[in-house]
């Protein structure tokens, strides 16, 4: 089923003869913004240069440490007044990165995320629970404005609660889910402790995570749906820029809205398809923030097959990272920012080490830490004053809970070169 | 004056030490005062999330914490008061309701019972009224130098 099916299928020159239009556009664009403005004048470039799509290897990159030095609004194209929604994502650092919409791009945003509920199966007639966090995390609010262009019954019941949730699922004759793969495992392990097997749940759409094809299989038996990938990120207005078809081997992007590029994330090179590499994506639709070459710091590789469905190039479930980003519970996580609130907080030394594991199908992050001897008063509740401090202030910017372990002094690794500081247990585990 | 030497008297240095709840931790630190010739009259371990606080009344207190710090462990003194109790029922009470009704609120306590008869080591929010208080209702404070 197809929701625009004439943009959904373009291909050959009549899709690369809009995307070289659609790029022009984003250039100048993005010449409002001063970052790239200077970026431009530097490389020499400017929108006139570009006469085939394969002139976008002339732009340098954008990083998500490039973001960092416009915040809060330092990468708006517009003025303000035309920026409608704001959504923050993480940082590499405390500040998070901070993306804005204009009216236009909720409206192209929904239309991505309409095409992907459609390209599942779901219709008008389906009623959707989004189970994921509403709020500055865009997988909420993005999927439930593509659900309600479908026309879809939407319920907007968010994380948490799981038992209310499974009632709603019954009561309210739920078909879609839409959650991260872990909590949908959570929930099929409550779903089973009351006794059901959600009769009327048909399909699920998962994403904001990595999840491995065991786990889809998991999935699929405990709930009963077929499962969906999703994939996206807030730089690219969120969930929905990629997303399975019917014959769920690979994501279809959405060509007519983004350039996708494979690059060796080491020398910057240009892969060709089936091979494997850093994802680079130009949004080519965005008005309030549109980004050239954004690195997107994801491991996967552009598909050669055509796929049966008639949509155009899909690249592969995603394999890992490039960078050390970890994902905990949907939410990504630089060590960087880890390392961040670390630093100013005087009490705590500075090493550090971060276990990250899988326990209940909820991933968990413990992060060890010295007390510096000097803040050590041999009380007891002193100890834990710090301990909360800690937990409290990397909640604030990580949104994510941790577990402190106050560690003896000199006890943590020290490295000589290159800090592993990262142990991330979870491999298969779900 | 005289009440503030006489708290200065009865403070006794305990050492607190700061250790992972983990095995072994406990043998190091009685091991490290072994090696320091140390005699340890009384302890207790206090429990929190993943951690605890080791503390010790000992002999020779520069000594156990000079140790303790040489061997990595991050240590502090507190002070405590030591209470001589009447090693019979309602000793504890008698003790307690000297500072209960004085307003003072004892944060921790532990007991142990030396070769003198039975200790009670107590740390309180405002240490100088708590020995002004006990030494005046009677009781029987341990000396810091002595700590028998």
């Amino acid at each position: 089923m197809f929701w625009n099916k004439e943009m959904e299928t373009l291909k050959g020159d009549a899709l690369e003869s809009l995307q070289l239009k659609r790029l022009k556009w984003t250039i100048r664009q993005a010449e409002n913004i001063p970052f790239y403005k200077k970026m431009l004048n530097e490389s020499g470039v400017d929108a006139d240069g570009i006469r085939k799509i394969s002139d976008i290897q002339k732009l340098p990159f954008t990083r998500k440490t490039d973001l960092r030095t416009g915040y809060p609004f330092g990468f708006f194209a517009v003025p303000k007044k035309q920026v409608v929604r704001i959504h923050t994502t993480s940082g590499t650092t405390g500040k998070p990165t901070v993306v804005g919409y204009t009216r236009k791009d909720l409206d192209n945003w929904s239309e991505l995320i309409a095409r992907n509920m459609t390209m599942t199966g779901l219709t008008d007639e389906d009623t959707f629970q989004n189970a994921v966090n509403y709020g500055l995390f865009t997988g909420g609010l993005g999927f439930h404005y593509g659900a309600e262009k479908i026309g879809m019954t939407v319920v907007p019941s968010g994380t948490g609660n799981t038992k209310r949730q499974i009632e709603m699922i019954n009561d309210f004759g739920v078909t879609a889910l839409h959650a991260t793969p872990s909590y949908a495992m959570h929930l099929a392990e409550v779903a089973e402790s009351m006794g059901t097997d959600l009769p009327t749940l048909k399909t699920g759409l998962f994403g904001a995570e990595p999840w491995s094809d065991n786990m889809r299989k998991a999935l699929e038996e405990r709930l009963g749906v077929r499962a969906f990938d999703s994939y996206g990120m807030s730089e690219m207005y969120g969930p929905g820029a990629a997303f399975e078809c019917e014959e769920r081997n690979g994501l279809h992007f959405w060509h007519d809205s983004y350039i996708v590029e494979i690059i060796d994330p080491k020398t910057g090179e240009v892969l060709e398809p089936g091979n494997k590499g850093e994802l680079v994506v130009t949004p080519i639709v965005k008005e309030a923030m549109p980004l050239l070459r954004y690195r997107t710091g994801d491991i996967t590789m552009i598909l050669e097959d055509e796929c049966p469905c008639g949509r155009g190039a899909k690249i592969a479930r995603l394999t890992g990272r490039s960078d050390d980003m970890l994902v905990i519970r949907g939410i990504n996580v630089f060590p960087s920012q880890i390392e961040d609130v670390l630093k100013s907080i005087p009490e705590v030394g500075d090493q550090f080490m971060v276990y990250v594991d899988r326990v209940n199908h909820l991933d968990e992050m413990k992060i060890e830490v010295e007390i510096k001897k000097e803040f050590f008063s041999g009380e007891l509740r002193d100890l834990e004053r710090i301990q909360r401090k800690i937990q409290e202030q990397l909640k604030a910017i990580l949104q994510v809970r941790t577990e402190i372990a106050l560690v003896e002094p000199e006890s943590l690794p020290r490295f000589e070169g290159k800090a592993k500081r990262v142990v991330d247990k979870r491999g298969d585990k779900f | 004056m005289t009440e503030n030497s006489d708290s200065c008297k009865y403070v006794i240095r305990q050492i607190s030490v700061f250790s992972e709840n983990k095995p072994g931790r406990l043998s190091a630190i009685a091991k490290g005062l072994e090696e320091a010739d140390v005699n340890i009259y009384a302890f207790s371990i206090a429990e929190s999330k993943g951690f605890g606080v080791v503390r010790l009344i000992v002999d020779k207190s520069t000594a156990a914490l000079k140790k303790l710090a040489d061997i990595g462990f991050m240590v502090s003194y507190t002070d405590v008061i030591g209470i001589k109790m009447e090693d019979r029922p309602g000793g504890l009470y008698e003790t307690a309701s000297i500072l209960g009704d004085a307003g003072i609120n004892i944060e921790y306590a532990y007991a142990y019972s030396g070769r003198n008869g039975a200790v009670l080591i107590i740390r309180v929010d405002d240490v100088t009224s708590a020995v002004k208080k006990l030494l005046a209702a009677g009781k029987e404070l341990i000396k810091a130098e002595e700590c028998l």
